[in-house]
This record gives structure tokens, C-alpha cells and sequence, in this order.
């Protein structure tokens, strides 16, 4: 199905035009073109802007800050971000990372958007044209969202505190069962001092699993130290039904993916 | 529906279009160019069957609207071979068969092709990454994998 295009080189003049019902962003493509060859009706226009700082990657002073406009590819190559590239490289294949962006990865529902678990593990912040606002209040509003997302900030971790699994039946690529992310800080003791941990595909779309945060501090990433991490895992998450995975398996492995990935 | 205009190059030569405005650039180049390599399998950016080389990078031209592609340089298997000789790439595809129903060998091969071209000397573990994107269901992957090292092998023996 064919979909006018509007192309505008600034993102206020696209926000404009993305206000027209039935629009929708056109990013790489990933999400929109396909629901559109699904035959998604609702969409009945598409607006995209050529602004060159949506396609850029600035790190600075440990921060980072990259472009909405910027491709799974584009990170995994980018030597500063040596430590997300793992990451960045486990979101579809060669020709998907070509194509999808980090501003889309935000708005993919689960079981897609593994990216944006890394985001919210990071405590990013999104920006638009409005300003910017932190991940969790973006996630929680996104169905209603109408502004274009330009870019992502956030603290570069050490490579050694930032950990990455994404879980799936066909490898090296396939669709998630689900992923985990997570940012963990150890005091000098080896005890964990600070603990972010987002899942993907336990809900419709990233969630903390601030239970099992809560259970880390203080304890060491062993046997005995992770258990009472793994036993709260679960709470608060409603996992999602597909032709991948059901919410009582999502459910049942979680405990064991985080597992093997507190104690590696 | 607006008619727009898209012009890029495709395998070298320069092509230009009227297409229906948010076209896909698989349906520009099979039925406005007439270049039928590219196959249209899922739609969804799952199967890679649509693959090309835009600007050295494979995307999926199911997935791509035509006309974002303004200038580009637009490469697809159909223009491989050279002067009536395939490109070695095809020929080792045909030579280990690795290409039984061939519906998904064009999408193969471009993967492939932009994977040699970054790295000439691929491991196993390379090429199943490469290849990852692309879904056969009747070949099956070992002759697919082993046509592209085989090629790898043969490039390699022809630069010493």
C-alpha cells in the first residue's frame, strides 16, 4: 500500500505536519513500512525529517548522546560505545541493524526493542523538541506520544558494570524470549552497591525489575547472594503471550536467564 | 495518489521514476524497473528475500520507501554477473547447490556479497551472521555456507 510522504529537513516542520491524523514518523522503517505492508489502515501518511543532528553520536565527559535518526549498526560500530555493542548488534539481522533506529527501538513493541531495555538499565533520558524526559515517563506514555523523538542521553557505563542477555530460540538472530540489561556498581567489599535491571518482553514493553534490585543491594553476585534477586524477579511483571514464547515459560525462565546473568 | 519522482543508480546505470508517493523501493525496482531479482517473501522484514546493497549497506528493499533513496547507489544480484560471467559468488552458489527453489539465493547472495566485501576472510561464525537475516526453507543453510567460504577461499587464493 502506497503512503504519501512528507520529507522535511527540520524537526519542528515534521512535528507540524505529524500532527495531520493517520501520520506516522517513518524512522528506518522497521515498524511503520511493515504495518503498512500488514495492511494497517490507520496509517495513512508518512512524515520523516533529514535534520543531520538526528543521525549524529556525541560522547563527551562520559556522557552519551545519540541522534534518534541513528542505526543499530551505526552504535555497534562506534568504538566509544564498545560496551553497548553486544547490545546493539543482538537487535535483528545485518540488514534489520542497517535499517532500525534508536529512536524506532523506543516505540517497538514487545517482543521487539531489545535497544530500548538497554536504555532503560542505562536511566536514559529522551529528548524531543519539547525537551527532555526521563525513559520510564516516556515508556509509560508512549502509545499517545505525537512528538518526534530526537535523541537519547545517557551515562557511558564501565564495560565490567553494564550486562547484556538477550534470550532466543534461533541463533545467532531471533526474536526475543526475552532480555535483560542491567548497570550493577560493587563496593569495594565485591558487595553490590547499585543495581538497575530492565526486562524486556516480561510486559508490553521494557519494565524495571526494581523487586530484584531492591534484593541485590548489599549482596554479593554469588549463589547465595543472587537468590533472593532471582526469587523477586517476577513481581510486578505481566510477560506477553506469542508464537515464541508463552507468558507462563517468559515466567518460568526469567529467574534462570538473570541467573546466569548476575553470576557470569 | 501523488507521483513522485526517484532516481538513483542501479547496478551502475542511472534509473528514473514516477512512482505512487511511499512506495517501497521492492516494488520500484520489480514492477516500475523491471529488475526482478529482489524477491518479495514476508513483507516484514523477517525472510531478507528483498535484500539489496544501498550505498554499501544491505537493507531490505521491502522495507525501504523508494523514495528515500534519492541518489543512491542501488545493488541487487541481477547485476552481478559481468559480460554474460557470473559473479563468483553466484557461480559457487550453483556449484555447491546451494540454491535448490532459489527464491531466497538473490537475498543470500547480497548478504553475502556485502559481508566479502568488509571481510574477505570470514570465519564460519561470520558468514552465519551475516546470513542471519536470510531464511531458507529448502536448500538448507550448509551449502549456503559453504558456497560463501568456498568463494571466500577462492579470493583469498586469487590475491596471493
Amino acid at each position: 500500500m502506497a503512503l504519501a510522504l512528507q520529507t522535511f529537513s527540520a524537526v519542528r516542520d515534521a512535528n507540524a505536519a505529524l500532527k495531520a491524523p493517520g501520520t506516522r514518523y517513518l524512522g528506518g522503517g522497521t515498524l511503520v513500512v511493515r504495518a503498512a505492508n500488514e495492511g494497517d489502515v490507520s496509517v495513512t501518511g508518512l512524515v520523516r525529517s533529514t535534520d543531520p543532528t538526528l543521525s549524529g553520536i556525541t560522547v563527551a565527559g562520559g556522557k552519551v548522546r545519540i541522534g534518534a535518526s541513528v542505526t543499530m549498526a551505526a552504535i555497534a560500530r562506534h568504538p566509544e560505545l564498545a560496551a553497548l555493542s553486544k547490545a546493539a548488534r543482538a537487535v535483528g539481522g545485518p540488514a534489520i541493524r542497517n535499517m532500525a533506529t534508536v529512536g524506532g527501538n523506543l516505540f517497538a513493541p514487545a517482543p521487539y526493542g531489545d535497544f530500548a531495555v538497554v536504555l532503560l538499565a542505562l536511566d536514559a533520558t529522551v529528548g524531543t523538541d519539547d525537551g527532555e524526559l526521563p525513559i520510564e515517563d516516556f515508556l509509560a506514555r508512549r502509545d499517545g506520544s505525537r512528538a518526534i523523538v530526537t535523541s537519547v542521553a545517557f551515562a557511558l557505563p564501565r564495560a565490567e558494570n553494564f550486562r547484556f542477555l538477550k534470550v532466543s530460540r534461533v541463533k545467532p538472530k531471533g526474536v526475543s524470549v526475552l532480555s535483560i540489561a542491567a548497570v550493577l556498581e560493587q563496593a569495594g567489599d565485591g558487595t553490590v552497591s547499585s543495581a538497575r535491571i530492565a526486562l524486556g518482553c516480561m510486559a508490553d514493553r521494557p519494565m524495571r525489575a526494581r523487586a530484584a534490585e531492591k534484593a541485590l543491594i548489599g549482596s554479593r553476585l554469588d549463589q547465595d547472594g543472587v537468590a533472593a534477586a532471582l526469587a523477586a524477579a517476577g513481581e510486578g511483571t505481566s510477560p506477553i503471550t506469542d508464537p515464541i514464547a508463552s507468558a507462563w515459560y517468559r515466567a518460568e525462565v526469567l529467574p534462570v536467564h538473570l541467573g546466569r546473568l548476575l553470576l557470569t | 495518489m501523488a507521483k513522485v519522482p526517484v532516481q538513483f543508480t542501479l547496478n551502475g546505470s542511472e534509473k528514473a521514476e514516477f512512482v505512487d508517493s511511499g512506495t517501497t523501493l521492492l516494488h520500484a525496482l520489480r514492477d516500475k524497473i523491471g529488475d526482478t531479482s529482489p524477491k518479495g517473501g514476508c513483507h516484514q522484514g523477517t525472510c531478507g528475500a528483498c535484500s539489496v546493497i544501498i550505498d554499501g549497506e544491505l537493507r531490505l528493499s521491502c522495507l525501504t520507501v523508494a523514495e528515500t533513496c534519492s541518489g543512491a547507489d542501488i545493488r541487487t544480484t541481477s547485476g552481478l554477473a559481468e559480460a554474460g560471467v557470473l559473479h563468483p559468488l553466484q557461480r559457487a552458489f550453483l556449484d555447491a547447490f546451494a540454491t535448490q527453489c532459489g527464491f531466497c539465493t538473490p537475498g543470500m547472495i547480497m548478504a553475502a556479497k556485502v559481508l566479502l566485501d568488509h571481510t574477505p576472510n570470514p570465519s564460519r561464525e561470520d558468514v552465519i551472521e551475516a546470513l542471519s537475516g536470510n531464511i531458507c526453507r529448502c536448500t538448507g543453510y550448509e551449502p549456503i555456507i559453504e558456497a560463501v567460504l568456498t568463494t571466500a577461499r577462492a579470493n583469498s587464493q586469487n590475491a596471493a
